[in-house]
């Protein structure tokens, strides 16, 4: 089904210039997606992102992510409608800066907070209120804790969002078909084009061997 | 009910309800909450309550108009009660949405489940309720245009704000927790706008939940960073919402009136606000659940847990007025001894003892697992509490004001009819919001539903 999605955008000229666009977008070699189809002019040939898996349950899409992993092959990915913890190890994800980020940005964040006010009634305009020494650092805490929280958790969201790459609004993985019930219940692994051990049809054959409902190519 | 107890159940202590329906699906648990947005036909009843609430919101426009043209001699505050009822309603509010926090941040990390089906209600009450809290101080001001000479900015009068004031305090902490609780949300709902943008049909939702869902894909990678992200959010949150009551009470401890110079105001004031968040949530999804039939999500666990929440807070809260007493009485200064008396017997004593009704005799109803079950009973007994806390801050602010050192400088107290519309109106906006938020976003965390059903086990 897939082959003939790619022959139809293949024989069709209108779809020169967009292929031209697509190909300019790819920073990677136009990959061996022709591997599958003898009779491919390469610029006709829409770059292929990858080869994607199609599971109705969870346990299947970790199994599959584990054997995909274990076959070799780095750059995978799976999809799922909610977090699955086993599924991120399987494809061998288990490291984020996140953390660090956060603890920097509250670093940050609760010196920046005390600096204001040691700079503001210190330095810059040093005021006797209360009979309280200038530096009244005990009245400053409460101050400096909120800065730190709202530093941090702006770095969390921020620094989410940057490193996940968001917001995207398009993505490859879109094109894949029934993609649109990876946010209600069904679970898509990819292989990604520019894998080093990426050939087209071997990949297409070692998914299928994992029990999929459904293997598609994704066009960039 | 007969139900099998596994996997649906967390553990043998609690073997009589769910935390979820039996049976439901992700397909059938997506399609159940994404539909209440995108197919049902908006009913007669939300047009009605809309309505009515957009009304009382109007009021709250007119009542600020008003106040910002004549000033603030319209309120009934005067010295010596320069904080009337528009303080005591920012304290309300603002209680009121530390439930949501609670339920959102310190019961994940706590790693209660059932919080998954009320979370991002609690968290949008949380949200709306903050946002009235924060007109009033804003309003009370006097000058409301001026409010900006609260931040620190380089001015051209050359000077800066009081940092060692609570009032300063209030600001910065009252500022981050709107903020952090906005960012909170949005974050928790970024994976459902997706969900509702492949759901939705009509080209306008698609590209508007699109565009909220920022190209949410539910990639692996993605997925991971976005649970560090939420946890550690809830991490910072826990502590946020636990200083930003705290520092509301330094509004008043920080003072030397008799009645608000007490140690025991810190914990007293953020168990008293989840006592009355907690009232909230469930005044409010009593009878939410029924019209939207989300009994399957929202189950009896969830009201016997909110209950007993209630009633532990409610017990904090009790402690917190016997030791006030004790204080008064033990203290042997004569100023918090007359202040204590004054309360039980001065001309405000009726609010004290309806406090003490409301807030400590009504909630031992909730010892009673059968009055519990009774969502009647529950739902009285959760608008009871609402008015005492009320009550409460009423009791704090104005009878410790009123009378204090001087007796030559004692006074009274009287709301105007602008006190009443401006608070009225902020209810009617805080509904309007809640309105709005019912019939245009997932009420029910969809994402989250999904990963405590059983199918979401992934066996090996």
């Amino acid at each position: 089904m897939a082959d003939e999605d790619r022959d139809k955008t293949k024989s069709g000229g209108a779809n020169d210039s967009r292929d031209e666009r697509d190909v300019s977008v790819s920073t990677r070699p136009p990959v061996s997606a022709s591997s599958s189809s003898p009779s491919s002019h390469r610029r006709h040939v829409p770059p292929l992102y990858g080869v994607m898996a199609e599971f109705d349950n969870p346990s299947d899409l970790v199994a599959a992510a584990r054997a995909t992993y274990e076959a070799g092959y780095r750059r995978i990915n799976g999809y799922s409608p909610y977090p699955i913890e086993e599924l991120s190890e399987a494809i061998g994800f288990r490291h984020t800066s996140l953390p660090l980020i956060v603890f920097i940005g509250g670093v940050i964040g609760g010196l920046g907070g005390f600096f204001l006010q040691y700079w503001t009634e210190v330095l810059d305009y040093p005021l006797i209120v209360g009979g309280k020494p200038y530096n009244s650092w005990p009245a400053f805490i409460p101050i400096t804790f909120e800065c730190t929280v709202l530093v941090a958790a702006f770095s969390a969201v921020l620094g989410m969002l940057l490193l996940n790459k968001l917001p995207q609004p398009y993505h490859p993985v879109f094109n894949a078909p029934n993609f649109a019930l990876a946010t209600r219940d069904r679970f898509f692994l990819a292989v990604e084009a520019n894998d080093p051990k990426f050939k087209h049809a071997e990949v297409v054959e070692f998914l299928k061997s994992l029990g999929p409902v459904d293997v598609a190519d994704v066009e960039v | 009910m007969e139900e099998p107890r596994e996997p649906y159940m967390e553990g043998p202590m609690h073997s009589t309800h769910p935390v979820i329906e039996p049976g439901l699906t992700f397909a059938s648990v997506t399609d159940k909450i994404s539909s209440i947005v995108l197919k049902r036909k908006t009913s007669i009843g939300w047009f009605v309550g809309f309505a009515i609430s957009f009304a009382l919101f109007q009021l709250m426009l007119l009542a600020i108009t008003n106040l910002v043209f004549v000033g603030i001699g319209l309120w009934g505050v005067n010295v010596p009660i320069a904080w009337g009822i528009d303080i005591l309603n920012f304290v309300w509010w603002i209680g009121i949405g530390h439930a949501g926090t609670l339920i959102s941040a310190i019961l994940l990390l706590l790693r209660q489940k059932w919080r998954t089906s009320i979370n991002r209600f609690a968290e949008a009450m949380t949200l709306f309720a903050v946002a009235q809290a924060g007109m009033y101080p804003i309003f009370h001001l006097g000058r409301p245009w001026l409010a900006y000479w609260l931040f620190p900015y380089p001015n051209t009068m050359g000077i800066w704000p009081q940092f060692r004031s609570p009032l300063m305090w209030d600001v910065f902490a009252v500022s981050t927790y709107a903020t952090v609780s906005a960012m909170f949300w949005f974050v928790g709902l970024i994976p459902d706008f997706a969900t509702l943008r492949d759901r939705a049909k009509s080209k306008a939702f698609q590209i508007i939940y699109g565009m909220l869902a920022m190209g949410w894909r539910g990639s692996a990678r993605h997925w991971h960073r976005y649970e560090m992200a939420y946890l550690l959010l809830a991490g910072l949150a826990t502590p946020l919402v636990l200083s930003v009551h705290t520092i509301v009470s330094f509004d008043f401890a920080v003072g030397i009136i008799p009645g608000w110079h007490a140690t025991v105001f810190p914990p007293y004031f953020v168990a008293g606000a989840i006592y009355a968040g907690f009232a909230m949530v469930l005044f409010l999804t009593i009878p939410l659940r029924r019209f939207y039939g989300l009994e399957g999500f929202i189950t009896m666990r969830h009201m016997h847990n909110m209950a007993k929440v209630m009633l532990a807070t409610g017990l904090i809260v009790g402690y917190g007025y016997i030791m006030e007493a004790f204080f008064g009485w033990y203290s042997g200064n004569r100023y918090e001894r007359y202040m204590i008396w004054n309360r039980m017997h001065g001309p405000y004593a009726p609010y004290y003892w309806a406090l003490i009704v409301c807030n400590i005799v009504t909630p031992q109803f909730l010892w009673a697992k059968k009055l519990r079950s009774n969502l009647a009973v529950l739902w009285l007994i959760s608008v009871v509490v609402s008015i005492g806390m009320w009550l409460e801050r009423f009791v704090i602010v104005v009878t410790s004001l009123h009378r204090d050192f001087l007796p030559s400088s004692w006074g009274m107290y009287k709301p105007t009819v602008w006190d009443w519309s401006m608070f009225v109106g902020t209810i009617g906006f805080f509904f309007t919001l809640l309105f709005l938020f019912i019939r245009f976003l997932p009420m029910i965390s969809i994402f989250e539903m999904r990963t405590i059903l059983p199918e979401a086990e992934v066996e090996d």
